[in-house]
């Protein structure tokens, strides 16, 4: 389970999952589901939820800058002066 | 020394003034009057200041480019060269370039180019896109050491783990129009989720660039939804009419383009939260009804649909009896009806009448007429209470009709 989510982790948008979290949430609150599905879409709500406060906790923030050279473009890490 | 014609005279001044490098391209400050603009696109003004005048020239292919539509008495800065119409022998300046010279002035250009693209519609609501609401990347178009970038760097570091990709951008002077256009450019294709363009506050003349046609058409133009952020709260360029999204500062900008981390957080547990509490209740929902369906099948239940079907039978069983009854009762009376009419038409009703019926005593045959016994045979007639036998002694034969019997 846990290598589950680890794995899918960098596949998943965060927006698109803080969304589906939320469609989650709207569906067991108004939707009249059987037990089967509502304890699928808890579990996959739990799952979401855990991968998004992951994704926010762990995640390294690049901060770089566009360089050009000869025509070219190329990325290369930001150090503004202090 | 000869005698110059006129056309000879123009011309040695015209190539004397031409080939000076002192009149050659050179910046002239002045006020603009007498302005002709002519249909075929060139304009002819005079510059002036207070003690002078000089005759301009600019022509459709400079009027084009020009970014501001000159008016009479506006102040500008002419750049050009001298150059004489030898047709009528004055000199004039040809313009190459044409600047509002001046706060009101550029105010004035600014107020017309905001007026022209206003109703091109490039400021419409239904142009701007949305901002996304957890952006992954975040390009920003600024300079690498203005204030700006530092301010955005804090609130975004601050706020959420968004990757932030500059584009170093000169936002002053000359070339900084073209700069913020590559920028927007190169940033719209470098896998961002929003752009942030801008710069720290300065005077009208330091932000003029984000005033500029160009600048505003590449904001237009690009795919990517873009915040402005130029100068202070109170400065508003046309950058900021045309972009997606307007922040007063670029930290105000910053802060737009992400969610606080912090608040997404608490947002992620209170859904989470939800979740279990929807799921509780909807296992305490279900557990009810499941209470309420094993009570309807209890054995209090069952004795009850057994009391039920008790009625219902007894209720059955006293509407099969009625009904025999009136079955029965129908067919007694038309029995009734029957038997009277078969009474009717017996031959013992007959006798009782006074006729009585005659057979042959041999085989008991109904005598009908005179052929059907011979004389001498015995005859038996039946009466109403017994049977008298008879010996034929003779018969005649004779026809009986219904008048002959009423006679009789």
């Amino acid at each position: 389970m846990e290598e589950d989510i680890i794995a899918n982790d960098k596949n998943e948008n965060f927006e698109d999952s803080i969304e589906e979290l939320e469609k989650i949430v709207d569906k067991l609150e108004h939707g009249q589901i059987t037990l089967e599905e509502s304890i699928t879409t808890f579990e996959r709500g739990m799952k979401l939820a855990y991968r998004c406060n992951q994704q926010l906790v762990e995640s390294e923030q690049k901060i770089e800058q566009l360089v050009e050279e000869n025509g070219r473009l190329r990325q290369e890490p930001f150090n503004p002066i202090e | 020394m000869g005698i110059y014609t006129v056309t000879e005279l123009n011309n040695h001044i015209k190539h004397t003034l031409t080939s000076d490098p002192v009149l050659d391209q050179i910046w002239v400050q002045g006020e603009i009057s007498n302005l002709t603009k002519h249909r075929s696109g060139h304009y002819y003004f005079t510059i002036k200041d207070e003690n002078s005048q000089v005759s301009c020239v600019s022509f459709r292919s400079i009027n084009r480019n020009l970014r501001f539509e000159p008016e009479t008495n506006m102040k500008v800065l002419v750049f050009g060269s001298i150059d004489v119409y030898t047709l009528r022998g004055i000199y004039q300046l040809r313009v190459h370039d044409l600047r509002p010279d001046g706060v009101g002035e550029l105010y004035k250009a600014y107020e017309q180019l905001k007026t022209r693209l206003e109703k091109e519609g490039l400021f419409d609501v239904s142009h701007k896109k949305a901002i996304p609401g957890y952006p992954r990347r975040i390009g920003v178009a600024t300079s690498p050491t203005g204030a700006a970038i530092h301010d955005i760097l804090n609130v975004i570091t601050r706020r959420f783990p968004a990757d932030i990709l500059l584009a170093p951008t000169i936002v002053q002077g000359e070339r900084s129009a073209k700069s913020i256009e590559h920028a927007i450019e190169i940033l719209e294709h470098a896998n961002v989720d929003v752009i942030i363009v801008g710069r720290g506050g300065g005077s009208l003349e330091d932000l003029w660039s984000f005033n500029e046609e160009s600048v505003a058409r590449a904001i237009f133009c690009s795919s990517v939804p873009i915040i402005s952020a130029v100068g202070h709260e109170t400065d508003f360029t046309i950058a900021d009419f045309t972009a997606d999204h307007r922040a007063p500062t670029p930290s105000a900008a910053a802060e737009l383009a992400v969610p606080d981390m912090v608040e997404v957080m608490r947002h992620i547990e209170s859904l989470s939260v939800r979740m279990e509490q929807a799921l509780t209740h909807d296992l305490s929902e279900k557990k009810m009804h499941l209470q309420h369906l094993s009570k309807m099948i209890g054995p209090e239940r069952f004795r009850d649909v057994l009391r039920q079907e008790y009625q219902h039978i007894d209720e059955i069983t006293a509407r099969m009896v009625h009904l025999m009854r009136t079955i029965m009762n129908t067919k007694r009376s038309s029995m009734k009806v029957c038997s009277g009419r078969l009474h009717a038409v017996s031959p013992l009703r007959t006798i009782e009448r006074g006729y009585s019926i005659a057979v042959r005593k041999d085989d008991c045959r109904a005598i009908r007429n005179v052929d059907d016994i011979n004389e001498g045979e015995i005859l038996e007639l039946t009466v109403m209470d017994g049977s008298i036998e008879c010996n034929v002694m003779g018969k005649s034969r004779q026809t009986i009709t219904r008048d002959m019997t009423k006679e009789v």
